[in-house]
């Protein structure tokens, strides 16, 4: 009398197996055999997010995602393999097979891994190629709405009145709003009490519920709360206003001008890939980033694709090889090490 | 009246074809990955966020917030029948869940946990669309100090949790919040406990441990010998619960759902502890207290109500202010952006239409989710009956795959295999795995909170005595622990020597059901001797 019954109850199994088999299988771009340049690609492109699905680097990729499959012939699927401020991801990029299937996404945390992680097991200028810069992603400088200082010359002489009183909210160390929120106070020239989350998040909750003073982050996070008047907001991070947010001046027009940073992302592969796949990468990426609707997406970010001549292995690299520099200098002054 | 209309324009929304049907295809697809363990919602709306950038913001948003609430459905299915929660919520369904499902009552278990999370989201619905502006401006007065004394709060009072020796629960809560501080210190950076592990900088994975501690463990356990092994195989009693658990699960929903609604508005973590304070606050209050943890149906009813309330208001945040509390939500914040909708305080006025639609969506979803999963119920309990020599390596491979696919971090599948043979061994001696579990999810929470609102405070501990919401939890807590241990000793000095039969039966964590958890069930058959 049972039999029936099994079989129902095995299809269910079968059922449930071969969906979850699907949804593990389906970030693996099949590794292995792959390498031929002129064929390339015949298999999944798997490009790795170091952080989590739904954050800003995260949401960069997938738009471009589809552009670029489209233009190479193939398709990609996003992985993301977080850990350690992107280091996990990273390293796991660096030892995959050199064949253009694995491909890395990655921002500013490229630049300020060596400086922050000393047990590093890779290395940036070495261990990969660079496919070409994606994005530069203006940052903000924003406080609590009913945060005294009105302006951003204001805002510095306040916390250097102030320095034991105010607290300055990151998303974690090493994320792009603790590195603005460092070089914030290189320029202010002052060393404020650091108040680090778990993620923009929550840090903007505290913000807009007036548990912190004020923190830096990119427009993709704080633009919504600043148009809806939650947060205040002192400037821009670039050195061109942005479009989503017209009347916030940039930093060098409100007096700080040593505050410039943007955090922009970039695709890498392993060092040694060939260079056609690598540029096959890249051609793909210069039009995904002409796409309209990339454009269109990315303006609502906030944000704009990079230039066509920086889309290049070339500019990538000298943008990399510059901030290493920065960074290094930035995070050796503050004193911060992580490991 | 504007509620009315407002509502009318939400279901004229919802009602939409295409919408009624993304959000079928949602909860459809939120139940799956509920059900699968280790498959979460996160991964599945990370997946499907690039498809829905084609469709109507209000479809997307209609079938993203499906599969949320949907997998909040279908977790308690495996936590059920097979003792493997894929989230902390789950792991309190577990307790008495699966125990029902040993003594052959997983069909009213699903049911209660059904019909308590259609009430539960029903009701959190009608507080969303009543009060969400109000509500979440509550939630901004939660500061860490705030947070803090909570989750202090909720700590103490899921001590209950536990079944036997209180000092045993306190080494496993100890040994759990120890488990918790393994990975990278988010104010320092520094790595604790990673033996120089970068995959272990994350800290470990919660559904690892899990899956681990409950199912791996209850499966090491059953392979030992055939006699206690009748709990995968036993007779199905019966499928629907009787006039008495009914009777005994509508006060349990009410209290979850009020509990839950109530917790899910705070993004800081109200939505975890929802789960575990329904389950310790029906403890507290029940009549038949001893039953708890062997299979009392309101200890799935209560939880899984409050899980589900907690689900749905804890889109009160994002909704109204624009802040995720949750990586599904902040997923769905990606979603409004690239549908050029800012989230935040202005999309109630702005998009009307959006925010109305997608509140009256929630509502048809749990309608279409009671209509899907009570339904299922008997052919989820048939599953029972397949031969443990089949079930059992599936249910393995499938946790390791689906535990896998979180992250792609081979450390999740080690830690499954580790936290199973802990699980195995701490069973046999006599612990139990719910407070370490407990413990690993809250004693981070705690520690996050404590060392943020001190930071802030420069160091002055009276912030939590000074606040007053602060105070009040902490007021609560101390009451809650004074509750908890008065009977105690009183009861200690009154039989200090006459063992209580509960501790007896603490060496054997699976007792055979006991007469006793059946007395009220005597217009039921006679209990038919396994099968195989």
């Amino acid at each position: 009398m049972t039999t029936t019954r099994h079989r129902v109850a095995a299809r269910m199994i079968a059922a449930l197996g071969a969906l979850s088999l699907l949804a593990a299988c389906s970030g693996n771009g099949g590794g292995g055999s792959g390498g031929d340049a002129s064929s390339y690609p015949d298999q999944n492109i798997t490009i790795v997010v170091p952080f989590s699905a739904g954050g800003p680097t995260d949401t960069v990729t997938r738009m471009i995602a589809e552009p670029m499959a489209a233009k190479l012939g193939g398709k990609i699927v996003v992985q993301n393999v977080e850990g350690a401020g992107g280091t996990v991801g990273a390293g796991e990029v660096s030892q995959a097979d050199p064949d253009g299937y694995t491909v890395l996404m990655h921002h500013i945390g490229m630049s300020t891994a060596p400086a922050l992680y000393k047990n590093l097991d890779y290395k940036p200028l070495e261990d990969f190629k660079m496919v070409g810069l994606v994005t530069e992603v203006p940052m903000t400088v924003v406080a609590r709405k009913d945060f005294a200082p009105a302006t951003l010359q204001d805002l510095v002489a306040h916390v250097k009145a102030n320095a034991d009183k105010v607290t300055l909210a990151n998303a974690g160390i090493g994320a792009a709003s603790h590195l603005c929120g460092l070089l914030f106070q290189t320029a202010a020239g002052v060393k404020l009490q650091e108040v680090p989350y778990q993620g923009t998040g929550p840090a903007l909750t505290d913000l807009v519920g007036g548990q912190v003073d004020f923190m830096c982050d990119q427009t993709t996070n704080t633009s919504g709360q600043i148009a809806a008047g939650k947060v205040k907001a002192y400037a821009v991070t670039t050195p061109e206003r942005v479009k989503s947010l017209p009347d916030l001046p940039t930093t060098a027009e409100a007096g700080l001008s040593q505050l410039q940073v943007s955090v922009w992302h970039g695709l890498y592969v392993p060092a040694d890939t060939p260079d056609e796949i690598v540029q096959k990468l890249s051609e793909a990426l210069k039009v995904a980033l002409a796409d309209q609707g990339v454009i269109d997406q990315m303006a609502k970010l906030g944000t704009a694709p990079v230039p066509a001549e920086d889309a290049t292995p070339q500019a990538h690299r000298a943008k990399l090889e510059e901030q290493l520099g920065t960074w290094a200098k930035i995070i050796a002054d503050a004193g911060v090490t992580v490991s | 009246m504007e509620l009315l209309d407002n509502l009318a324009l939400g279901f004229s929304t919802a009602l939409l074809v295409q919408n009624v049907l993304y959000c079928f295809v949602g909860v459809l697809l939120g139940t799956a990955v509920g059900v699968l363990p280790g498959i979460g919602p996160t991964a599945t709306v990370a997946m499907l966020l690039p498809i829905t950038f084609s469709f109507e913001p209000v479809t997307a948003l209609i079938m993203l917030a499906g599969i949320y609430y949907g997998a909040q459905y279908g977790g308690s299915t495996t936590a059920i029948l097979i003792n493997l929660p894929g989230e902390s919520s789950a792991a309190v369904t577990a307790l008495d869940g699966h125990e029902m499902a040993r003594q052959g009552r997983a069909g009213p278990a699903l049911a209660a946990a059904a019909v308590g999370s259609f009430i539960a989201g029903t009701v959190a619905t009608v507080a969303l669309a009543v009060a969400a502006p109000p509500l979440a401006s509550v939630a901004l007065r939660f500061g860490p100090a705030e947070y803090f004394s909570l989750v202090l709060f909720g700590l103490i009072v899921s001590i209950a949790l536990a079944r036997g020796s209180a000092l045993k629960a306190l080494a496993m809560i100890a040994l759990g919040v120890l488990l918790g501080t393994v990975g990278q210190d988010i104010y320092t950076g520094t790595p604790r406990f990673v033996f120089d592990q970068r995959e272990l900088y994350g800290g470990i994975n919660f559904v690892s441990v899990a899956v681990g501690m409950f199912g791996v463990a209850e499966i090491l356990r059953n392979l030992e010998n055939e006699r206690t092994r009748t709990a995968i195989v036993s007779t199905v009693k019966n499928l629907w619960p009787t006039r008495e658990d009914r009777r005994r699960i509508v006060g349990p929903i009410l209290r979850g759902t009020g509990l839950g609604a109530a917790l899910g508005i705070l993004p800081g973590g109200g939505h975890v502890l929802a789960s575990f304070t329904s389950y310790a606050v029906e403890k507290r209050i029940s009549k038949r207290q001893q039953e708890f943890g062997r299979g009392a149906i309101e200890g799935v009813a209560g939880p899984e109500s409050a899980n589900n309330a907690a689900a749905q208001t804890s889109f009160i945040p994002l909704l109204t202010l624009g802040l995720p509390a949750h990586p599904v939500m902040a997923l769905m914040v990606g979603a409004f952006i690239v549908h050029g909708i800012t989230p935040g305080p202005n999309v109630i006025t702005d998009e009307p239409a959006l925010f109305w639609g997608l509140i009256a969506s929630m509502w048809i979803g749990n309608v279409l989710l009671v209509l899907l999963n009570l339904p299922l119920v008997g052919i989820w309990v048939r599953m029972l009956r397949i031969p443990y020599q089949v079930l059992f390596p599936m249910i393995i491979l499938f946790a390791a795959i689906g535990t896998y696919s979180l992250s792609f971090n081979a450390y999740d599948v080690y830690a499954i295999a580790f936290f199973g043979i802990l699980g195995y061994i701490l069973i046999k001696c006599g612990c139990e795995p719910a407070p370490l579990l407990l413990g690993f999810v809250l004693g981070p929470l705690l520690e996050e909170h404590l060392r943020r609102a001190l930071i802030i405070s420069r160091g002055d501990a009276s912030v939590f005595l000074t606040r007053p919401i602060s105070a009040v939890f902490l007021a609560l807590a101390v009451a809650a622990l004074v509750v908890a241990v008065l009977p105690t000793i009183r009861k200690r000095r009154e039989i200090v020597f006459a063992e209580d039969e509960s501790l007896d039966e603490i060496p054997n964590p699976v007792p055979p059901p006991s007469p006793r958890a059946h007395d009220d069930l005597d217009e039921l058959p006679p209990r038919v001797p396994p099968q195989r």
